[in-house]
């Protein structure tokens, strides 16, 4: 679900229907070749989420979520977010941040790099982080054997593997909004005494703070949902490895169908509420440009 | 307080912002820094607040009333700059915009609640927003936010007032209303303010000197009168206001390095070619008329060289003439001024018929 990546944020809706460029069957077609994919697509899996998992009463969907295996995944799950996300906000506040206000060498290798994860299939991903972190052939077999640290079939690689995936989203949502804001606020603040820290959290912050938020919702969400790359570096142990969306898809080998959708709920309910949140955010920001 | 800067440059990578500038402004002067875009006028001022480093090889040294300030952060030098677009906190209040800078200061010098406020209202008072305290800057026009801006410089006491192109934003008839109003603003508070501008008619109006730049130098530092009755350089007697370039010599023989010839606009008076003229009158054709405004500019072709030029001429003496497109009439010149190598020199006789 996370794959929602809107980049065109500045759509502004047209003030009435009437056009003069396109005729009414045009506009007619159109549409209904738009709405007829949205349906397809979108609104019937997620119709069908909800069915299957409500198909054989409510008490046996509420029994999915009594299933320790299924408590362990979401805490699991939980768990990855809130290490990845903070660390996500603060790279992306940081990334963002030296490339639209100063200028450095390697600024265009970090922006093209920043891109990276949208571009390599997650599978690879998580091969990267195995080949490396590995205990039996990766490149730090040794000093990891040494350590006695568990990195990969472990939380922490999971967490690695998410940070991964979730790298662009909160710095690419804040460059434009930072770019479109230029310096001279921040100047402003320092010619008036302001230290650095009171102008990012008093001048600076305030003003991206729609995007940052934005950023944070959409990463939130891929976070949670993130299956590929997870799925190579965690081993898949039941009960201490397995992530809300692997153990859906365990259950959904073993035939247990309801369980399966009853957990894919949580997961699409996360997508309709990060939907809503987005535009609110956008129906905010929008409101704040016009102030 | 006076500035002085001394041998400041400024490159940007291959660039030359600024090159071996020096200026000293004396204790509570209106200076106008103008020139055309890219004289580096703006990244002077920005210098003088500490928002650029002139470069480090070189020698260029800001000081503040004889106190060196080169490497003081804009915060601590005691400037209040008006940014070009205002720069006004989006997110704040009139009220928070205004006090951000007394907010803060340290602990131990920041006014108390109360006192904040007062200050606050009192600036508003000053720059005539009384009342305003609570809107947002969207809910200001041009006017007022510049406004705002310049209080909110202001707020921390300043001892030098710094504005990039005050009114580049506004309309015109803001504009002239502002400007007059920062003049009398400007005597009251007695604060040392340089203005950037590239509109000549406000550094005109507004300065009691004026700093003209062009291309990383300063051309000619003086009062208003000065710069424009003794331009010192071909781009300054161009650069303020309108003029007329002739020639120098009999156009078919020019001597070796003939220089350029100046006249102003309303320099040059028109006779009707009938009439005895003036030893040194020239004939030309009239090409157009512009008779909006108090002055008509007439446009004229030399007749013989081909060389356009424009007079202006007060309307009743347009009527008097009666001039029509297409007639010829003879131009004579109250004032020359002949710019060669070595520079201005002023002769009448300069311009053969």
């Amino acid at each position: 679900m996370a794959s929602i990546v809107s980049r065109t944020r500045s759509f502004v809706p047209p003030k009435s229907f009437r056009t003069i460029t396109e005729s009414a069957p045009m506009r007619w077609t159109l549409t209904t070749i738009a709405l007829g994919f949205l349906s397809l697509f979108l609104l019937m899996p997620l119709i069908a989420v909800f069915y299957e998992a409500f198909k054989k009463g409510v008490h046996l969907y509420l029994a999915t979520f009594s299933d320790p295996y299924a408590i362990d995944a979401i805490r699991l799950t939980l768990t990855v977010t809130a290490i990845s996300v903070p660390l996500n906000l603060l790279f992306g506040l940081a990334a963002a941040w030296a490339i639209t206000k100063f200028t450095f060498r390697g600024k265009s290798l970090l922006v093209t790099v920043l891109d990276l994860p949208f571009a390599v299939s997650p599978v690879i991903a998580g091969l990267i982080f195995v080949l490396i972190f590995s205990t039996t052939h990766g490149w730090l077999a040794e000093p990891l054997k040494a350590w006695d640290l568990r990195i990969i079939f472990a939380l922490p690689g999971i967490a690695l593997a998410t940070i991964f995936i979730t790298l662009p989203f909160i710095a690419r949502e804040l460059i434009p909004v930072m770019q479109a804001q230029g310096r001279d606020e921040e100047l402003a603040a320092l010619t008036l005494g302001a230290g650095g820290w009171r102008t990012f959290f008093h001048v600076t912050l305030p003003n991206v703070k729609w995007g940052l938020f934005y950023g944070v919702i959409l990463c939130n969400a891929r976070a949670m949902g993130e299956f590929g790359a997870v799925a190579v570096v965690s081993g898949n142990i039941k009960g201490k490895t397995t992530t809300m969306p692997l153990y859906i898809e365990t259950l959904y080998m073993e035939y247990q169908t309801v369980s399966a959708f009853s957990l894919a709920t949580i997961l699409s309910l996360l997508a309709l509420a990060t939907l809503l949140l987005k535009n609110f955010i956008e129906w905010r920001s929008a409101k704040s440009a016009r102030h | 307080m006076s500035i002085q800067a001394t041998h400041i440059s400024k490159t940007f990578g291959d660039y030359r912002a600024l090159q071996n500038v020096s200026l000293t402004v004396p204790d509570g002067r209106l200076v106008s820094l103008l020139g055309p875009s890219g004289s580096g006028k703006t990244t002077l001022l920005r210098i003088l607040a500490g928002l650029e480093y002139p470069d480090p090889d070189a020698l260029g040294r800001v000081l503040f009333h004889g106190e060196d300030v080169t490497d003081l952060a804009p915060g601590k030098r005691g400037v209040g700059f008006v940014f070009q677009h205002y720069a006004l906190f989006r997110h704040m209040t009139v009220e928070k915009n205004i006090s951000f800078g007394l907010r803060s200061l340290p602990r131990s010098k920041r006014p108390s609640h109360d006192e904040i406020r007062k200050r606050v209202n009192n600036l508003l008072e000053l720059v005539q927003l009384d009342g305003l305290n609570a809107r947002y800057p969207s809910e200001l026009s041009g006017g007022q936010r510049q406004r705002v801006a310049l209080a909110r410089a202001l707020a921390v006491e300043p001892r030098v007032l710094l504005l990039d192109e005050p009114f580049g934003a506004l309309d015109a008839k803001v504009r002239k209303d502002l400007r007059r109003w920062l003049r009398t603003f400007q005597e009251e508070i007695k604060i040392t303010t340089i203005f950037v501008t590239h509109d000549q008619e406000e550094a005109l109006e507004l300065a009691d000197e004026v700093v003209v730049m062009n291309n990383a130098r300063i051309e000619q530092v003086g009062s208003p009168q000065e710069v424009y009755d003794n331009p010192k350089s071909p781009f300054v007697i161009e650069f303020l206001g309108n003029v007329n370039r002739f020639r120098a010599g009999d156009s078919n023989h020019p001597p070796p390095e003939a220089g350029v010839l100046y006249v102003r606009p309303h320099d040059v008076e028109i006779q009707p070619s009938g009439t005895t003229p003036h030893q040194h009158a020239i004939a030309a054709k009239v090409l157009h008329i512009f008779s909006a405004g108090n002055f008509a500019r007439v446009a004229l072709e030399r007749i013989g060289t081909h060389e356009h030029f424009e007079a202006e001429v007060p309307r009743e003496r347009l009527r008097e003439l009666a001039l029509e497109q297409g007639h010829t009439v003879a131009a004579t010149f109250r004032h020359i001024r002949l710019f060669e190598k070595n520079g201005f020199s002023e002769d009448t006789n300069l311009l053969a018929p």
